[in-house]
This record gives C-alpha cells, sequence and structure tokens, in this order.
C-alpha cells in the first residue's frame, strides 16, 4: 500500500464528516443559500439586510419581485450606477459574477425569491439561461 | 494481509474522522467560554527605530500624520489627543471585504456612541476616486452625518500604506484582485499615546465583540492616568 493511499482514506474520512457537521455551520443545505453566503453575504447581508443606505438588502424587496427578468444579467454582469430598492436610492458598483455557471446563478435567484420575505416565482434552468443570453452572459452550464 | 491492510485503513480513516470531529466541534462550541479578559492591553506594533537605552523595547508609535476627512477638514495626531480610536483601511468602490468591515465598525460605534473619548478612523486606500465629496456620500449613506465621531480620511497613498504598515494593517496595489486593492480588514484600536493596544479581524464576529469587550480596559487605563479630568 502506498503512502498516498492512507492519505486518500484519511481525507475521503474528514471530508464526509465535513458534510455529515455542516449542520452546524449552515442553517440551509441547499446551493442556493450556500451561493448566497459565499458571494453575496458579506456585501447584501448575512440575512439579506444590506447595510444601511449604501449597499440594498435583497430581503423583501420589491427591486427582487419588479426587476426579476433582469436579475440573472444583474448577477453575471453587475451594475453600476443609482437604484431603487423599496423606496430609497443607492448608488454603489456591484461586481459581475463570471465565476458562475447558469444553474448556480439559477439556484442561487431561486433561493432569493423564495426567502426572506420574497415569494416570487423560481427560475427553471433554461429560463435564467434564455435571459442570461440578453447580456450575452449565457454559459450553457 | 487484507485484513490488516483494512485495520490500517480503518485506523487512518479513524485519525482522520476524529481529527475532522474536533476541529468542527470546537467549530461549534462558544469560544468565549475559556477566555479571560486580559488586565491590560498589550502594546504592539513593530521596533525600526534604534533603542535609545537598553529599557528602550517598546514598539514605534504611530508617526506623525495628516489626513483630510470627509468634512474636508484636517486630521492629525492632534484630532485623537487625549483619545481612543479605532482605525480600519476601506475604499468606496470595493466589492468584496469593505461592506462587511464597515458594517461591523459601524456595530463598535454604536456600542460607543455616547462616549466621546473614542473616536473612529477609515482611511480609503483609493484615493484617486475616493475623494472628499465621495467620502462624504459613503459617511452619510452608512448613517454618519458628520466627521464629529468618526473620520472618512484620505492622503496621497504613499502615506496611507504606510500608516496601514504602523497600524498593522495590509494593504497594497494589487490589479488581480477586484477592486483593484489587495487589503486586510484589520481594526487596530490605539490608545492616547500612539500605542497600537489591540488588532482585531474585521471580517470575524467573534473578533470585533473582543474589540468591544476590549476598548473599555483601555478607556479604565486612560483614565486611571489622568485622574484629574473629566470623566
Amino acid at each position: 500500500m502506498r503512502p498516498a493511499g492512507y492519505f486518500r482514506w484519511a481525507a475521503a474520512g474528514a471530508f464526509a464528516l465535513t458534510l455529515g457537521l455542516s449542520s452546524c455551520f449552515t442553517e440551509r443545505q441547499n446551493e442556493g443559500a450556500q451561493l448566497y453566503a459565499a458571494h453575496c453575504a458579506s456585501c447584501h447581508g448575512d440575512q439579506g439586510q444590506g447595510l444601511e443606505r449604501l449597499i440594498p438588502g435583497v430581503a423583501a424587496a420589491d427591486y427582487v419581485a419588479q426587476h426579476r427578468d433582469e436579475l440573472p444579467c444583474i448577477v453575471r454582469k453587475g451594475l453600476n450606477g443609482p437604484l431603487v430598492v423599496n423606496g430609497v436610492e443607492y448608488n454603489q458598483v456591484m461586481p459581475g459574477h463570471e465565476d458562475l455557471t447558469d444553474s448556480q446563478i439559477t439556484n442561487l435567484l431561486n433561493f432569493l425569491q423564495t426567502n426572506w420575505g420574497n415569494q416570487n416565482q423560481p427560475y427553471t434552468i433554461r429560463e435564467a439561461s434564455d435571459l442570461l443570453g440578453r447580456c450575452n452572459g449565457s454559459d450553457g452550464q | 494481509m487484507i485484513i490488516r491492510l483494512f485495520l490500517r485503513r480503518a485506523g487512518l480513516l479513524a485519525a482522520g474522522t476524529v481529527t475532522g470531529l474536533s476541529l468542527l466541534l470546537a467549530g461549534c462550541s462558544p469560544s468565549s467560554a475559556d477566555h479571560q479578559q486580559p488586565d491590560r492591553l498589550p502594546v504592539l506594533g513593530f521596533k525600526a527605530a534604534a533603542p535609545t537605552s537598553p529599557g528602550d523595547t517598546l514598539p514605534d508609535p504611530i508617526p506623525a500624520f495628516r489626513l483630510t476627512d470627509q468634512m474636508g477638514q484636517p486630521v492629525t495626531n492632534q484630532t485623537f489627543a487625549g483619545k481612543v480610536y479605532v482605525t480600519d483601511f476601506f475604499f468606496a468602490t470595493c466589492p468584496s471585504i469593505c461592506p462587511k468591515m464597515q458594517s461591523e465598525l459601524l456595530r463598535v460605534y454604536r456600542a460607543f456612541e455616547d462616549n466621546p473619548n473614542v473616536l473612529f478612523l477609515s482611511h480609503t486606500i483609493d484615493p484617486a476616486h475616493d475623494s472628499i465629496p465621495v467620502l462624504r456620500d459613503y459617511a452619510e449613506r452608512l448613517g454618519i452625518q458628520d466627521a464629529a465621531r468618526w473620520h472618512f480620511a484620505t492622503a496621497p497613498h504613499d502615506t496611507i500604506f504606510a500608516l496601514a504598515r504602523a497600524y498593522m494593517t495590509g494593504a497594497e496595489v494589487d490589479r488581480t484582485v477586484q477592486g483593484g486593492f489587495a487589503h486586510s480588514g484589520t481594526f487596530a484600536l490605539v490608545d492616547s499615546h500612539r500605542r497600537v493596544r489591540g488588532v482585531y479581524d474585521g471580517m470575524v464576529k467573534e473578533e470585533v465583540d473582543r474589540l468591544i469587550e476590549e476598548l473599555p480596559l483601555l478607556l479604565r487605563e486612560e483614565a486611571a492616568a489622568q485622574p484629574t479630568a473629566a470623566r
């Protein structure tokens, strides 16, 4: 047995356990929530609350419902310039996310559209890919 | 042979899982359970200047500086005379750690909002973009209406980066990262003698909690050193 084999087993054990105990760290286990935590929470807040008048919240946000068709491209390409959310004007730079696949953007937005006071229609991956096509932002995955 | 191999594998598997388990469970337990609060905060920093005597072992104090804040007013060491302050480094268009970091600093600000002896100083590391009106807009949007307690300050790049080192924060130009600047989310707590008395990771809630816990220790020390001063 080569030493590399031992490492594989030890790593596999630790990994299996990480998966098993991940409920210690995350309240939700679906991909959308995890993507939100990894890519969005630092600015938009760990509960989607935003930051004062600097960064708009995404929880119970009229913008999320009213701009449903634009959100996939906003996540993909980012945003620059003023916008109004729940009656408050914001003006910050949001970076784009070329590193996410179409299906990841779908899961992320479906998490937002159905949580934290948002009760909007989720996207199918195909629909999100079509919407991403508007900004040449679909990677077809 | 096969059984022995299996046992060795099982042993390693168990070792791997036990290690993983202890690490994971440590993350679940409250971190402050065995946390002993010190009586007096240490003096932190680097000593670049040659010692003036064998007993001169303290780190160098924060150098003299002259910045401009969001109201267009100068900010110097004198601005913080007789006070303690918390400082960090950010830039207005920072898409990565700044919003989280500034929301944590806002939490500290609110915890000491009623104490005029605690001031705040945020340095922009992007002075080319963050003009005085930009800083003022940023501060107001964060809920800071004037610079009486929290200065959002700018200065030439070299000045800011040298100060970042003095405050034990990493900050440098890096075109490979989003926003164009690499910097850490460190908060430094500075006493009235320009000495760094604590550094805290502004991205970690527990670290910021520790700052909120430790800051009164420094205030008590400062008050004891000036027994006649009004509280």
